[in-house]
């Protein structure tokens, strides 16, 4: 039973039936200890978005013809992965990483690259070391692109010079603020406009036959640079020296293990829980396989329901309760379930790669317990239960919650009048919103 | 083009069922005057004893006194029905088809199995065996038809819409229909999620004020209260709706010639007398639109209203039923034989209850359906062991009308 709260917790949302037995800790050891199994279909790499993109804007293409079926075909396979996966720490981990180094389709061209920046940025460094996230995600033509680098200058650099342009400090900033050190580290705005010389020319080459991520030495700040006491070179390796000063400070370690036990305990994490996982991290020089595991073993681990589930979380753990996916979407059906679960996200107010802001979506009950929001799931869910033809409420329901799912709810189900009543009655229960 | 516009109106219908309703059609037309075939799931649970009482049985009255309404003649009274039967009050157009021999109560119902679980039951009910099949037994009526639509080959391969019931679901392509908007759960389901809410201090405010912002009063908590008031998001009368577009793609002589329809809030534990109206008035408003729109053809036309199983003789602690046995069928249509009450009645003394609570099933259901498939669909017998498969029952006779 202990696999349930495990399972919703640290995953997302029991399958009937393909809950393991065994020890609820090997189980989620093994997810991150074996490699990643997401197999996504019919997608590209980045290169192949940005050559989409190129070709639309030289062409002047009215819409997003090149692009948008690439969109499509992530979507319908990683969300097809998320809905199947036996992985789902592992799944649940990316999608915080994501989080944490947010692009959002709500600025800048990422729609052709926002897919494989989840692949190639984010997901093979779940397991991996912090920094290496870090360095991958800044190199990443969807960051790149979303929070401006890429047009940012040098202004004492050849091309600064000549165009009189000069420096963008958006990624710059939101790097030592949300990414790394957070205010906590005390920077001030003399290191965040040292920080954005020292990555002026970390931009994308679109001309080249597979574009992508260069280093434009015309465009690069001359001269060392100084960020928060520590002096570092000019070019490009001064920015990876920068980058790996960032990733393995100890406030940034601070931070990230607030934000990590934030999303897997508590609304309002202990600090002892929180000085736990920042010494992990610190003592394992950021090594994210290690830090998860401690997140299940700290004390509220396994109490049930301490976290309310977002948007995405509910609408994945229903479809998921209700044994939705097989057969992989194709990315133009909208009745498809990666396609359901993509449109179910936007309804319940939390669209897919459409964060609000750099920071991310909020992770905390008040953020997602609107009124209309909770009225909006209810909904929702009321018609996604008309999908089970065949399932018994009952079973559907333990498997969703198990120890814990309350007599009131189940009694509430055994008297509706319907499936679809009783399911509805289970994904609407107080419950149900938690994980 | 009548073609075209019907496939395109069915197709873009996509998913989606209407509050507690839904629609789904089959069937390829051979010609205007094929018979018409509609039933009506009410699922949650019919209470027989209600919709059609014995009032003439004296035994009624010892069993549920505060269920019973006025006999025929007094005021709010029951309808008549020939002198033992009423028909309750809020089924007045289906009083009138009554009168007009055009509808037939056939009492003491159930189906084939004995489970008062509604979900096992509506499988049941809707498998048309004694297991869980993949099929409904309409599915396979329409696949057996199919080799009389030659003028239509294409028949109607729409896609299967996400509510189609399992009385419909299986090899025959289906279709379904539902009017855009209005996807909502109805006020009892509301209410009860509230009650499961109400003290979450997170999901009990939100909920409260939710429902409030919706027109719900604040004590729209209490699921008997809330049985009273309007409800808000269901847009006047879906079923209604649903029964009228029904009728008009049955009417079209390229049309569908099957169609399923469903209406739920019949599951009254508690508060019977008043919670029963509602569901009762919308049913009948219901058959009144589908005879309105299907116009002439409405002589062609049979209409089997069913439910998974019937409710306890006796009143339980809260003024409902609890989950029963035997209940009550409705034939309506211009095809039926109407105008009297159907079925053998089992009696109320104890010792004629069903294990000493429900009422006693003396008609299979699947005679009911078998009768009419038969007779009005002009099913041959060997057919029978497809639709329903196990023991055959008779088919019931004299139910439709001979020519």
């Amino acid at each position: 039973m202990q696999f349930v709260s495990i399972a919703n917790r640290f995953g997302w949302g029991g399958r009937p039936g393909a809950i393991p037995t065994g020890s609820a800790r090997d189980w989620l050891a093994q997810q991150l200890q074996n490699t990643d199994a997401a197999n996504f279909l019919n997608v590209g790499t980045s290169a192949d978005g940005l050559i989409a993109l190129r070709e639309q804007r030289r062409t002047k293409m009215p819409g997003n013809p090149l692009i948008q079926p690439i969109f499509q075909a992530e979507i319908a396979t990683q969300l097809d992965h998320l809905l199947l996966t036996e992985q789902p720490f592992r799944e649940r981990l990316a999608w915080f990483w994501f989080n944490h180094f947010t692009v959002s389709l709500r600025q800048g061209s990422v729609r052709s690259v926002v897919g494989a920046y989840m692949r190639e940025a984010i997901r093979p460094h779940v397991t991996g070391r912090f920094v290496d996230m870090l360095v991958a995600v800044m190199r990443h033509p969807a960051m790149l692109m979303y929070l401006d680098n890429s047009s940012s200058i040098g202004p004492n650099s050849p091309i600064g010079r000549k165009n009189h342009r000069g420096l963008n400090e958006n990624l710059a900033r939101e790097c030592l603020e949300l990414h790394t050190v957070s205010p906590q580290g005390g920077y001030t705005q003399a290191d965040v406009t040292s920080f954005a010389a020292i990555l002026t020319g970390w931009g994308i080459d679109m001309k080249a036959d597979r574009p992508g991520f260069s280093f434009r030495e015309k465009a690069h700040e001359p001269g060392e640079k100084n960020v928060m006491g520590q002096v570092f070179p000019e070019g490009e390796q001064g920015g990876l020296l920068a980058l790996n000063y960032l990733g393995t400070h100890p406030a940034t370690y601070r931070h990230i293990a607030t934000q990590l036990v934030s999303h897997f305990i508590s609304d309002k994490p202990l600090p002892q829980d929180v000085e736990h996982i920042a010494g992990v991290l610190q003592q394992s020089g950021g090594d994210l396989q290690k830090t998860s595991l401690a997140l299940a073993d700290l004390p509220d681990a396994h109490k049930p329901g301490s976290k309310f589930r977002s948007p995405m979380d509910y609408a994945t753990a229903v479809m998921r309760a209700l044994s939705l996916g097989g057969a992989p979407s194709t990315p133009d059906n909208p009745h498809s379930p990666a396609h359901i679960l993509f449109s179910a996200c936007g309804i319940l107010g939390q669209p897919i790669w459409s964060a609000p802001l750099p920071n991310g979506w909020g992770d905390r009950a008040a953020d997602w317990s609107a009124p209309a929001d909770m009225l909006a799931r209810t909904d929702w869910s009321w018609r996604m239960a008309a999908h089970a033809h065949a399932d018994d409420p009952m079973e559907i329901a333990h498997a969703a919650l198990g120890p814990a799912l309350r007599k009131t709810t189940l009694t509430a189900m055994h008297h509706a009048g319907s499936r679809q009543d009783a399911l509805a009655l289970l994904f609407s229960s107080p419950e149900f919103q938690r994980r | 083009m009548m073609i075209r516009r019907r496939s395109a109106l069915l197709g873009l219908a996509a998913s989606w069922s209407l509050g507690r309703s839904s629609l789904a059609l089959a069937g390829s037309a051979s010609g205007p005057d094929d018979p018409r075939f509609v039933v009506v799931i009410l699922r949650g649970a019919l209470d027989g004893l209600s919709a059609v009482t014995p009032y003439g049985d004296p035994d009624i009255a010892t069993h549920r006194r505060s269920l019973l309404l006025p006999e025929p003649g007094q005021e709010g009274g029951l309808l008549d029905l020939g002198g033992f039967y009423g028909l309750h009050p809020a089924l007045k157009n289906m009083h009138a088809l009554y009168n007009a021999g055009e509808m037939a109560p056939i009492h003491a119902v159930a189906g084939h199995y004995r489970s008062r679980s509604h979900f096992e039951a509506q499988d049941y009910l809707e498998s048309g065996a004694d297991t869980r099949l993949n099929s409904g037994w309409l599915n396979r009526v329409v696949s057996a038809l199919q080799g009389r639509g030659q003028s239509r080959p294409d028949g109607y391969r729409l896609a299967m819409g996400l509510t189609v019931p399992l009385l419909l679901r299986g090899p025959a392509a289906i279709g379904s229909y539902a009017p855009a908007g209005s996807q909502h759960p109805d006020a009892a389901l509301y209410s009860q999620i509230m009650a499961l809410n109400a003290s979450d201090p997170v999901t009990g405010p939100a909920f409260r004020s939710g429902m409030k912002a919706r027109g719900f009063s604040d004590d729209a908590t209490d699921i008997r209260s809330a049985a009273f008031k309007p409800e808000p998001c269901r847009k006047p009368d879906a079923f209604m709706r649903l029964a009228t577009a029904a009728g008009e793609m049955l009417a079209d002589p390229h049309g569908p010639r099957i169609a399923a329809l469903e209406i739920g809030g019949w599951d009254t534990h508690a508060a019977q007398l008043g919670r029963l109206s509602g569901p009762l008035a919308q049913l009948d408003r219901g058959i009144a639109a589908l005879r309105q729109s299907i116009g002439e053809n409405w002589k062609h036309t049979a209409v089997l209203v069913m439910t998974e199983f019937g409710r306890t003789v006796r009143m339980n602690g809260t003024g409902g039923t609890d989950h029963g046995t035997g209940t009550l069928a409705f034939l309506a249509g211009g095809a039926v034989a109407g105008g009297k009450v159907g079925g053998t009645w089992p009696g109320l003394k104890q010792s004629q209850l069903f294990e000493n609570r429900d009422l006693a099933p003396t008609t299979d259901l699947r005679a009911v359906t078998s009768g009419v498939l038969c007779n009005h669909m002009g099913m041959k017998r060997h057919a029978l062991t497809i639709i329903f498969p196990g023991p055959q029952p008779e088919p019931a006779s004299g139910l439709i009308r001979t020519a």
